[in-house]
């Protein structure tokens, strides 16, 4: 870099400073991402927690069959999308450009799965009378509660199906590279990891005895 | 940062860490139907869950590979801000224990 360019002020990558935590930026950008949305599921967690506290008419509408089951299928789609997920990011990682793609959209594929389970389960509950601010078993904010969490996570699913088609298919075309690739994986597996939050508090601690 | 282990062990240790995850989600619905009182079983789950979430992200994540600055700088930020939260528990009992009128 010379002298010139330090004086016009020109930036040259990499030239003044080193990398913070020596990872690349886009992967810091993720993991700051990462820790803002774990304080907003938080939030809503927290105002959850708050809410089932202070209401003695709290509902318990989960039977184990079907809502129970349907939470445990979910669970399992979801985990071991996370280990195909990590199977394709080891696999850009080694330069097996269509092995990454074939399980980044395997991955994809149980996200969608997840999506449509998710679903059966809101239809369920719909079906049975829970509404936003109604429900026949008791507190009326418990739809309000439970759809705005599971709504609030589901959302992250599709946005990380669509992800994962869109990075997924400029990885295979060359545009991204295997960092891109790790960086998804780290989105995906903090989707994960919120469920594994979501489905003890909202689910598990309101099973009908 | 990758650790320089050889494939076929990492993906080893990967199904292991992947099984002990379901192993625990299992261990979260044996527990859903045991009759505990409601706070023991928060803090049951709750446990749980954290063991989880810091498996998923030392391993799934490869956040034990980073340089420890990150994962100081990112988990003391974070379970700072939870902490703060934290303090809206106190008017949750309150509203409970002081109700004007019953439900």
């Amino acid at each position: 870099m010379s002298e010139a360019d330090l004086t016009m002020g020109t930036h040259v990558p990499g030239a003044l400073e080193q990398s913070p935590f020596a990872i690349p930026s886009k992967k810091l950008v993720m993991w700051l991402f990462i820790a803002s949305d774990a304080i907003t599921f938080a939030a809503l967690l927290f105002a959850y927690g708050f809410l089932r506290n202070a209401t003695p008419d709290w509902p318990r509408p989960f039977n184990f069959s079907p809502s129970i089951i349907n939470v445990m299928l979910m669970t399992f789609v979801l985990i071991s999308s996370s280990l195909t997920m990590l199977i394709g990011v080891r696999m850009a990682q080694a330069g097996n450009k269509s092995g990454a793609f074939r399980w980044i959209f395997i991955t994809a594929a149980a996200g969608i799965l997840f999506a449509l389970l998710h679903l059966r389960e809101w239809l369920g509950l719909i079906a049975e009378g829970v509404r936003l601010f109604q429900n026949p078993w008791g507190a009326g904010t418990f739809g309000a509660a439970f759809f705005s969490i599971t709504g609030l996570h589901l959302t992250h699913v599709v946005g990380g199906v669509v992800a994962m088609v869109v990075v997924g298919l400029r990885y295979r075309r060359g545009r991204y590279n295997a960092d891109d690739i790790e960086i998804l994986g780290l989105y995906w597996h903090f989707v994960d990891m919120v469920w594994m939050f979501v489905v003890p508090l909202v689910y598990l601690l309101n099973v009908k005895q | 940062m990758q650790s320089a282990e050889k494939p076929g062990s990492v993906l080893k240790s990967d199904v292991i860490i992947y099984l002990c995850i379901l192993a625990i989600a299992g261990l979260q619905i044996v527990l859903a139907y045991q009759k505990v009182e409601l706070a023991q079983q928060l803090f049951r789950m709750l446990g749980l869950a954290i063991i989880q979430a810091g498996l998923a992200i030392m391993f799934f994540m490869h956040l034990r590979a980073e340089k420890r600055n990150l994962l100081l700088f990112l988990a003391i930020g974070t379970i700072f801000v939870l902490g703060m939260m934290n303090m809206i528990w106190s008017d949750s009992f309150r509203l409970l224990h002081m109700r004007p009128f019953p439900s």
